[in-house]
């Protein structure tokens, strides 16, 4: 049942191009009962204890679908299906039937939906693994829904190239690990943590693990798919880059701070780009001049803002037991915000995709005066905005005062006074925070109205569904928080931070939206006063956001890597790859000769000896320097014909060899062959067209001669070397003995070629034949020119 | 012109034969002797090559009515059909039998499976060669 929820997605898809040409009701419909059916099902599982369901696939390799719904899994399974129910509620109206390819949306939302399910329950690393590319995948597929358009070509690429860079790494630290601790389990992983701390890949797993969630979750330096991603159609947006998809790292993170928390590397790097993002995200907000730029950056800022809170999660590892444990909250924070965050965002991104929907622009500076117009956008709005910038009476106010308590406290994990810049950081990230939520719904709502694409009015009551149920989470969080923290996060921090909690009921924190006038209360002050003086001046700090040159940035930085690998490496392999068979035949030639020179003289192979050298008579000598006056009169030759009758005199010198040497056969075929052979060149060369018929000295070239010398030398010296170095007697003994008894023969040439190695004679007539073949279809069957229309018909 | 090569074409009549026949020795003795199927099958296409140059190809085409292309199928399938009487006989593939026999006009002789394969290696060799020379000498 468990994991046959997880496909249930899937297996709605496959009937939606059916639905969709057959059924004139909107498709949507009969999507949105599959989230229903889901977060139904995973709220019913709210406060029973966590469950587990596996399939094996590969039983030997220890491959495993599998569903493990503990607090955290089941946490972002809500959060995936009760989102995704509003997304599609909201897509339903957003989309028209009769202009969009809608079986291609939902098919490609519903596999994402199965996707993530299957990351945030996988207990298997290859499953999540798995599950996490489909994600990569699904995604890009609906960043480029509309791929008519180049925008969403290029930003569906881009998402693409920097997930599975991500992925693929994430990949390389669950092997390490796998291979660390033997099992492809995290549970099981969890329980050799010493194991793995001992380990010297420790580090490396952990980097390498965390490069996949900083990729998904669009940390710096790699955010920059994120802004592009909003090309996809809104709900998309609002569903995969705001809610959920972004959300996979948060969770990687999370579900893999027990085994890392371990490593001071792991903890730093994700409080520190944490922190950064967290303060490039919404200092460049507020740059922005599109809706869903502005969201983007956003979204960018406050994952960072979750992403730095887990690793301060993560510190509590390192501190003594018995001390008061001041991290406590920062595990819980995490998540609470993580919840808010899904529900302003989503709301938000909703409203976006309304103004764009109804005005026909999502250029801030062409809106304006909206508030009058549509005032329910606009309340939603305001308050999606103010629970961002982390104002009461809204849920985001109290996460945001669970941040600062929890960067308050990590300035006491490390003792090095750097560490008193966590709280001012976020302090000022959070200041820019409250001035782009400001400029947001200023921008839109307030001020003049503007001429507008399309006569603005107030959207139809099923596109504001959606944003109004979550707005409403919003405000309501504030005031009942506890209650939503008792059932969902309070199981999920135990999946964080295993060392502080045991039951849930050791989880005793509290929300109240009032707790005295502690430090966290004057930083929200000070947020508020000192935001609204930078929201005020804003044209006068504007200019410095052009201080910093457009080459100069991380997008540039991806389009020069990416010509780096395109062009540039075009370049490089024509540089190589001249289509000039010379060249090649000088790679290969001069990688043989390096190869074979530097083997011999590793292996000591430069032991030439002259034992069992025969004695040189006179016939030798005449038949070499023959044989040599005849190689050279090829290379020198002015004429072909002069090089073709060399070259004979150089194969019926080599018969001669074959004479001395007491091989006849060798000697009687070699004079056949190379009769034949000579015939055959003779031939060719009458046939050679009559204008390139140079009839001139084969030109001089120092890197031929430079190659073919060492090639000669080469052969040479292996040959010495391998006649020097007999280790084993020779086997000719057996044939010998054997040829008349068992062979019934004499001539042992013969008798080899037919009886005792026939097998290779069978396949070198078989060559021959082969060879016979080609020659009488490449001079018969040759088209003649313009014929070969004819044959395709 | 045209020129009356009588003598060559005479020469030719006999020294063919002498060929055929030298090439046929040479493939026969070849398990006692230098020679084999190689050689043999090599002479006798310089034979027929003989018989190309001083004739022409339609000529010799009817002296010699062979479709060579069938000439080298049936050489290989020769060749492996012997590879797999001792496969068929339930032992291993390529082993040869022979034995002694005595037989009218030659007397005590050896007869070998080995020779069936030769033969076949012969009729490849002719017919390759002769395809090859008849495709590009027959191509103008």
């Amino acid at each position: 049942m468990q994991l046959w929820m997880i496909f249930l997605p899937v297996l709605a898809a496959l009937f939606m191009p059916l639905l969709f040409k057959k059924i004139k009701l909107h498709t949507g419909w009969f999507v949105f009962i599959v989230p229903v059916v889901l977060v139904s099902y995973y709220v019913s599982k709210i406060g029973e204890r966590a469950s587990y369901a596996s399939w094996t696939w590969v039983a030997d390799l220890q491959l495993k679908i599998d569903s493990s719904l503990d607090g955290l899994g089941l946490l972002f399974s809500i959060l995936i299906s009760g989102i995704g129910a509003l997304v599609v509620l909201y897509s339903i109206f957003y989309l028209d039937k009769t202009k969009e390819q809608l079986h291609n949306f939902y098919i490609y939302l519903l596999l994402f939906m199965t996707a993530m399910l299957g990351v945030v329950q996988s207990d298997n690393v290859i499953s999540l693994y798995l599950f996490w590319e489909l994600t990569s995948i699904s995604s890009f597929l609906l960043i480029g829904y509309w791929f008519t358009r180049d925008g969403s070509r290029f930003g569906a690429l881009k998402s693409m190239m920097i997930t599975v860079f991500g992925g693929l790494l994430m990949l390389g630290g669950f092997l390490i690990l796998a291979n660390i601790t033997g099992t492809l389990s995290i549970s099981e992983m969890m329980l050799q943590t010493s194991v793995i701390q001992e380990s010297p890949y420790f580090t490396l797993a952990a980097v390498l693990v965390l490069l996949g969630a900083l990729t998904k979750s669009a940390q710096f330096p790699f955010y920059i798919w994120l802004p592009d991603a909003m090309e996809a159609p809104t709900p998309v947006s609002a569903y995969l880059h705001s809610a959920t998809m972004v959300k996979a790292g948060i969770y990687l993170v999370a579900r893999f701070t027990p085994i890392f928390a371990y490593n001071t590397t792991w903890i730093w790097l994700i409080v520190v780009l944490g922190l950064i993002t967290l303060f490039w995200g919404s200092f460049f907000a507020t740059k922005q001049r599109d809706l869903k730029g502005i969201l983007a950056f956003s979204t960018v800022s406050q994952l960072g803002m979750i992403m730095s809170m887990l690793g301060v999660a993560a510190m509590s590892y390192h501190v003594e037991d018995g001390v008061e444990n001041v991290f406590k909250f920062a595990g819980f924070a995490a998540l609470f915000h993580l919840i808010n965050h899904s529900t302003f965002k989503g709301a938000l991104f909703m409203i976006a995709g309304i103004i764009d929907h109804e005005t026909g622009t999502r250029d801030i500076r062409k809106l304006g005066g909206l508030m009058s117009i549509m005032p329910i956008s606009f309340t939603v709005a305001m308050i999606g905005s103010l629970s961002m910038a982390g104002l009461p009476p809204f849920n985001g106010f109290l996460s945001k005062e669970l941040f600062f308590t929890t960067m308050l406290n990590a300035q006491d994990f490390s003792f090095a006074s750097i560490a008193t810049l966590i709280p001012v950081a976020a302090w000022i990230a959070s200041i820019f925070t409250f001035v782009y939520c400001l400029y947001f719904v200023t921008g839109i709502f307030f001020g003049k109205q503007q001429e507008l694409p399309k006569k603005p009015h107030e959207a139809p009551i099923g596109m504001l569904i959606s944003p109004i149920i979550l707005a409403s989470f919003v405000v309501i969080m504030f005031f009942i928080p506890n209650v939503i923290t008792d059932a969902l996060i309070k199981p999920a921090v135990l999946a964080i931070q295993p060392n502080l909690f045991v039951a849930v009921s050791d989880v005793d924190i509290h929300l109240q939206a009032w707790h005295g006038f502690v430090p966290e209360l004057w930083m929200t002050l000070g947020v508020i006063a000192v935001g609204f003086a930078l929201f005020m001046t804003v044209k006068h700090w504007r200019k410095i956001y052009t201080i910093v040159p457009e080459w100069f940035s991380l997008n540039q930085l991806y389009r020069r890597m990416m010509r780096l690998a395109d062009e540039d490496m075009t370049k490089l392999s024509k540089l190589y790859m001249t289509g000039s068979i010379r060249m090649y035949f000088i790679y290969m030639f001069a990688a043989i000769v390096v190869i074979v020179l530097s083997t011999l003289f590793i292996k000591d192979g430069y032991a030439f000896s002259t034992d069992n050298v025969s004695k040189i008579g006179p016939f030798d000598i005449a038949l070499v320097v023959v044989l040599v006056v005849g190689t050279f009169t090829v290379l020198f030759a002015r004429t072909r014909l002069t090089a073709i009758i060399a070259l004979g005199v150089v194969g019926y010198s080599v018969a001669m060899f074959f004479v001395l040497f007491n091989a006849p056969d060798l000697a009687l075929t070699q004079l056949s062959i190379e009769t034949v052979s000579v015939a055959l060149f003779l031939l060719a060369f009458y046939h050679l067209p009559k204008l390139s018929r140079h009839e001139a000295r084969l030109p001089f070239k120092l890197g031929n001669f430079v190659i073919a010398a060492a090639v000669g030398v080469m052969v040479t010296l292996m040959a010495l070397a391998a006649h020097s170095q007999k280790l084993l007697p020779s086997i000719s003994e057996y044939y010998k003995e054997t040829v008349y008894k068992e062979a019934g023969g004499g001539n042992i040439v013969n008798v080899i070629l037919v009886d005792y190695r026939g097998f290779d004679t069978l396949f070198e007539i078989t060559v021959l034949a082969l060879a016979g073949m080609a020659i009488f279809g490449m001079i018969k069957l040759r088209r003649k020119k313009g014929e070969h229309h004819n044959e395709t018909k | 012109m045209k020129l009356n090569n009588v003598i060559m074409r005479t020469m030719t009549q006999m020294v063919f034969f002498i060929i055929f026949l030298f090439s046929i020795h040479i493939f026969l003795a070849g398990h006692f002797a230098p020679g084999g199927g190689f050689v043999g099958g090599l002479l006798m296409s310089c034979a027929i090559v003989l018989l190309l140059i001083t004739f022409d190809l339609k000529t010799v085409q009817n002296l010699l009515p062979i479709n060579y292309m069938v000439l080298t199928a049936s050489g290989l399938a020769l060749a492996l059909l012997t590879a797999c009487i001792s496969a068929f006989a339930g032992e291993a593939f390529f082993t040869h039998y022979f034995d002694y026999f005595t037989l009218p006009l030659l007397g005590k002789t050896e007869l070998h499976t080995a020779m069936l394969f030769d033969t076949g290696v012969y009729l490849v060799v002719v017919g390759v060669t002769m395809i090859i020379i008849q495709s590009i000498g027959g191509d103008e």
